[in-house]
């Protein structure tokens, strides 16, 4: 494959790709109607994605540091975009967010701010500095501009806590996907994702996860959206739901006022299956103090400006500029499943509520729900239950409950769209769980294999072998992440949410000093990345193990106090020590201005 | 001044502007979620809701592309943009 031509010709290749995913849709749907059972279309969906992803990964194999690295430096704004856009959104993102919105309303929607917003930080304080750096990790970047191995060290123990936290999260969502769609016990599924997710990455690297995450994004995003669009038009809802769903949300409100927010008794509840909720909060209404708001919001934001696998994607564009804009157009392709998922919400709730819509469920008779179809295909799944607590015999708002997760892939079932709908759904789960997996085995692999192997261990070491080391970590990564997530510790979202609260505690503050204070050294980096980490890890643990707390934070939001402690310790130390030298001085000079080489080529 | 200093200046003025816009944004409005939430808004949704479903992602995007933009025309102005384009 000629690099230069294949370029040229990106946004007719992924034409082409986007024309024949659809004409997979229709063959599938044409398949549907002349009798092809539901799991053979859900196999033949996931099975479809995942060999086109391994094929991508197998073109794009390569023997070079650069490729594999950075992706040769290469990746057009608009490209990288997507990728980022897939790199980012996580199976919690496609799968879970919706349903968090469906349950927790307000109070959840911090998180849209928070994984939003976090991008304007990316954009104005780190992304194109560290592209101008012209490093191949984020550790590289702290190993340089401040110096010594212990530093570099530190930075590779921050990202692995927190990118391995992530990581487990994501295999265990690919393996509920591939467990669900191919119907196979979940601790052989994960396996099977496990090997999916390294065929993308293992002989490509950066490079084939890149062009792996665009074919993602594309699936992912058409698998979102359409049932969203489609589900707001069979209920009538308006043919463009971002606009025109103010009058369902008033109706929601409206019905929840009728039906009432009736609280279960303990007993009551200890008959619910582990994980199903049920509605307890007010669908649009303010739920949630403004701290407990903006204190979510803003650890995700800091979270997102110092996530390796996401700064590490602006390495590959081919300059600062495009580094910028780069952000721009990820953000923009986030936005448009972002905006969707409180839609999709909406649709969802009021589709199970309103009992003027076919599809209601409260009020109606227990019997008579439980004699529907997708109630017993989704209560064997362990995803639904209703009981009749109150003995009146019909289902009400306080005796329907549901897992997280169904709001995303039993709304189309429920909402009477054909099956074919529901396959894509899952080959959209796989694609977003796949991609943010890939980048971020990719992330602590590389990390190891470049600044703990190559810069500390064995300076001297060819490409070649550089690259087996690249990849034997990939693999052990990959698998110890999958041992973990076949122990099914924590739940997708907690874990994602945990993996922002580590980064913030322990890089935010050196990243971004970093490049703006030039009077941050050595010394002060490493007790703001080991006493960030530090502190955010005690008092995670200290609130677990039935700490009160302070000031509000949560087990959800101890970056914020991970990250001030970071902050403090790295300022005091500093001005205790020595400033740094005038060769470190000029770098940061260097840095600040986008012409010129970049810093790590002149060595 | 040397051209770099003040380069590092204007560049640091709209690092300011940009972070002010973004923390009205992600911050600033959600202090007063409650009020706001009373007041009907853009397509008829609450205000408050509004913004987190739409509002302030989307003022998100569109500030990363102004800032770029702006950034770009600072790097001209002082000489210091990269020579060769994508």
């Amino acid at each position: 494959m000629k690099q230069g031509n294949f370029i040229d010709n990106l946004p007719k290749i992924y034409g082409i790709y986007t024309g024949g995913f659809i004409g997979f849709i229709i063959i599938m749907a044409i398949a549907e109607q002349m009798g092809m059972t539901a799991k053979a279309i859900g196999i033949a969906f996931v099975a479809f994605t995942v060999f086109i992803y391994a094929l991508i990964g197998y073109l794009s194999r390569t023997a070079q540091a650069d490729a594999y690295y950075v992706a040769g430096r290469q990746v057009p704004t608009v490209f990288n975009g997507m990728a980022t856009a897939a790199d980012w959104m996580s199976g919690a993102s496609f799968v879970a967010m919706a349903g968090g919105i469906y349950f927790k309303g307000y109070g959840y929607m911090a998180l849209l701010v928070g994984w939003t917003g976090g991008y304007v930080l990316v954009a104005s304080l780190l992304a194109p500095y560290l592209r101008k750096f012209g490093c191949y990790t984020v550790p590289d970047f702290i190993g340089t501009r401040y110096g010594g191995n212990l530093a570099r060290f530190s930075a590779v123990v921050v990202l692995t806590v927190a990118s391995f936290t992530y990581v487990t999260a994501q295999i265990n969502a690919t393996g509920t996907i591939a467990s669900v769609a191919l119907d196979i016990p979940f601790q052989y599924a994960v396996y099977i994702g496990l090997i999916s997710i390294l065929l993308c990455s293992m002989l490509g690297g950066m490079r084939g996860v890149t062009w792996t995450q665009v074919a993602q994004y594309i699936v992912l995003i058409i698998a979102y959206l359409l049932p969203v669009f489609w589900i707001s038009n069979k209920i009538g809802a308006g043919f463009f739901p971002h606009f025109m769903l103010a009058d369902e949300v008033a109706r929601i409100g409206e019905l929840e006022a009728q039906f009432g927010f009736v609280k279960n008794s303990a007993a009551d509840l200890a008959t619910v299956p582990k994980g199903l909720a049920g509605i307890t909060k007010a669908h649009s209404a303010v739920n949630a103090t403004p701290w407990a708001f903006i204190s979510l919001a803003l650890a995700m934001m800091m979270g997102t400006a110092s996530l390796p696998h996401v700064m590490m994607r602006y390495f590959t564009t081919p300059s600062v500029k495009a580094a910028r804009k780069s952000v721009g157009w990820s953000l923009f392709f986030i936005f448009l499943l972002y905006s969707s998922a409180p839609m999709l919400a909406t649709l969802s709730k009021l589709s199970l509520l309103d009992p003027n819509l076919s599809t209601g469920i409260i009020g109606k008779s227990i019997a008579e729900v439980q004699a529907i179809d997708w109630y017993q295909n989704w209560n064997t799944a362990n995803l639904m239950f209703i009981s009749d607590f109150n003995g009146n015999g019909t289902v009400e708002l306080n005796e329907f409950f549901m897992g997280g997760k169904a709001v995303v892939l039993a709304t189309p079932e429920i909402a009477g769209l054909p099956y074919v709908i529901s396959g894509l759904v899952a080959a959209g789960g796989m694609a977003a769980a796949m991609s943010t997996a890939d980048g971020l085995i990719l992330a602590i692999a590389n990390a190891i294999s470049h600044d703990v192997y190559y810069k500390i261990i064995d300076p001297k070491a060819e490409t070649a072998k550089r690259l087996v080391v690249a990849r034997v970590l990939l693999v052990v990564i990959g698998f110890a992440g999958a041992t973990i997530a076949a122990m099914e510790i924590q739940g997708i979202l907690g874990s994602v949410i945990w993996a922002f609260d580590f980064a913030m505690s322990g890089l935010f503050f050196p990243l971004v000093l970093g490049v703006w204070w030039k009077r941050a050294n050595r010394q002060g980096a490493i007790a703001g990345m080991l006493g960030g980490l530090a502190a955010g890890t005690w008092y995670l643990v200290w609130v677990r193990t039935g700490g009160s707390g302070f000031l509000g934070i949560t087990q959800l939001t101890f970056g914020i106090f991970g990250s001030a402690v970071s902050l403090v310790a790295m300022v005091v130390v500093s001005l205790m020590t020595q400033e740094p030298d005038k060769a470190t001085q000029k770098m940061v000079d260097e840095v600040r201005v986008p012409s010129g080489k970049t810093i790590l080529g002149k060595q | 001044m040397s051209n770099q200093e003040k380069h590092w200046e204007k560049s640091r003025g709209l690092l300011m502007i940009t972070l002010a816009i973004w923390f009205v944004f992600s911050i600033g409005i959600f202090l007063f979620g409650a009020e706001m939430n009373e007041v009907t808004g853009p397509f008829g949704y609450p205000w408050t809701y509004w913004f987190t479903c739409q509002g302030s992602l989307g003022a998100f995007v569109i500030l990363i592309f102004w800032f770029a933009n702006r950034q770009e025309k600072i790097d001209e102005e002082f000489g210091f943009s990269e020579r060769e384009d994508e």
